[in-house]
């Protein structure tokens, strides 16, 4: 449809058009939005709720809820930004993120990788049992964050025995085959590292003689360590 | 002017009530009580915080969608019946037809938001209904006059709509959006800048309508009229900008 010239607009209502866009800016940047405080990270709502609210897209609601717990934070680029967050309540965002898409592999890689590598050592030690509980449900595919957290518990917190019941859970539980061999052999070198020798003698010997190894090199590289672990084990 | 205006919203909310628009709230407010009443008997604990919000939230969303609707189809019925050009016809100026639709769909705003208030106040304190009510009114308030805009745009029912809806769920989600953007862990690649400008800048234009009518005042008591003052603040320039454009547009129609 044709438009008549802007001559035909009266001066009144440009000027009103004019003054009310610049009110509305001037309104916005005098009343910045507040930045989410990490301190202020709100309770998780029941799951009925988010999946009714979910419209059906349960994995596009689980994947903007990750997003949205992700932003509560309040000093960008610092490790120690998420010092002030409840724990506990992030856990819950996460498990309920997973229960809305259980294939889903973010939260848990949130767990370890990210909320998992905060200072302090109380707050990893959560994280890391918030993985170990949630691998048990998906073993094969959520070994990952759970080998991150045996790594961290072996390296950051100093925790040899958490970091063995990591790998032992991996060894015994995550045993499909798109896990790989050093996940599920990190229980032995744990073992050994505990000055459980006998039971890393007896757990490698059953690998060796499983047939499970038939890369030449890795068979190599076992029964050097083996044999390392051995000369360990001599003394005693 | 003021007798014309008053005279075109006077049969604007004449047709409303004869549309039976009423009865429409009507029903919805008996839906929600049976919707929460049934969702209370459900929960096991905090049955009167579930019963308020989801009625709360269903009681808003359903005041501002049948609002919407009706702008948009009735004015779009009078322009196919071409009631806009015999009102033209007559010595009248734009301005005042369009603040005549303006006060009748408010004055017709005020109908729901009351009606719904007084439900909420038979479950929440008195002070957050009334907290919520003038909220729910400010709110509608702007999504008419927005609605009316796009009537003015687009002069059809679906892109008008299609419009309107855009806009209330951008206006509800946006500082949502602005904090996903911002969040530390995300990449600081060149696109990911362009974004968080274009998400910026609709931050600036648009209301926050998400802090409108809030839920957490009736759950939560949180209310108070210092919120209530920004709100009112915020309502004001956008009806003023919103009225601007819808003026700026009716002058340029050729009719």
């Amino acid at each position: 449809m044709p438009v008549r010239p802007l001559s035909t607009v009266p001066k009144p209502v440009l000027l009103l058009l004019m003054l009310g866009l610049c009110a509305q800016l001037l309104w916005h940047f005098s009343h910045p939005p507040e930045r989410p405080d990490a301190a202020n990270l709100p309770p998780t709502p029941s799951l009925p709720a988010l999946q009714v609210l979910s419209l059906g897209e349960p994995i596009a609601l689980s994947k903007l809820l990750l997003l949205y717990v992700q932003s509560f934070d309040d000093q960008p680029g610092l490790q120690a930004a998420y010092h002030q967050l409840d724990f506990k309540r992030v856990q819950n965002w996460l498990a309920l993120s997973l229960q809305l898409d259980p294939l889903g592999r973010y939260p848990l890689y949130l767990a370890s990788h990210v909320y998992g590598e905060t200072g302090d050592p109380v707050k990893r030690r959560q994280m890391y049992d918030f993985v170990y509980r949630q691998f048990f449900a998906d073993p094969n595919r959520r070994w990952e964050a759970l080998a991150n957290a045996a790594i961290m518990a072996r390296h950051r917190l100093d925790d040899l025995p958490l970091a063995e019941q990591y790998a032992q859970a991996l060894r015994e539980r995550a045993t499909g085959a798109i896990v790989p061999d050093w996940a599920k052999q990190m229980d032995i070198f744990m073992l050994a590292d505990l000055q459980e020798y006998d039971q890393a003698l007896a757990l490698l010997d059953g690998l060796l003689h499983s047939g499970q190894i038939t890369d030449a090199a890795k068979l190599r590289f076992l029964q050097e360590r083996r044999a390392e672990i051995a000369g360990w084990a001599q003394p005693h | 002017m003021l007798k014309q205006i008053r005279t075109i919203a006077h049969y604007t909310l004449l047709e409303a009530l004869r549309n039976r628009l009423s009865w429409l709230f009507a029903v919805v407010l008996l839906a929600g009580i049976a919707v929460s009443g049934f969702l209370n008997e459900m929960a096991l604990t905090e049955k009167l915080e579930i019963q308020l919000a989801l009625l709360g939230a269903l009681l808003r969303f359903a005041a501002v969608f049948l609002l919407a609707t009706f702008v948009v189809t009735s004015m779009v019925r009078e322009f196919n019946d071409k009631g806009l050009q015999l009102v033209l016809a007559l010595p009248l100026p734009r301005g005042v037809y369009l603040f005549g639709k303006l006060t009748g769909f408010a004055l017709l705003a005020v109908m729901p938001a009351l009606l719904f208030g007084v439900l909420t106040a038979l479950l929440a304190p008195p002070l957050q209904s009334v907290i919520w009510t003038v909220s729910l009114i400010i709110e509608c308030w702007i999504m008419i006059a927005f609605s009316v805009l796009c009537v003015l745009t687009f002069n059809q029912v679906m892109p008008a709509l299609s419009a309107v809806m855009g806009f209330y769920v951008l206006a509800r989600s946006v500082t949502t959006l602005q904090m996903i953007g911002h969040q530390p862990l995300a990449d600081n690649t060149a696109s990911q800048r362009i974004i968080n400008f274009m998400v910026d800048s609709l931050s600036a234009l648009l209301p926050h309508l998400d802090n409108f009518t809030r839920t957490d005042w009736l759950v939560y008591n949180t209310g108070d009229l210092h919120a209530l003052v920004l709100l009112a603040g915020q309502g004001a320039i956008y009806l003023a900008l919103l009225s601007g454009a819808a003026l700026f547009d009716i002058y340029r129609k050729n009719i």
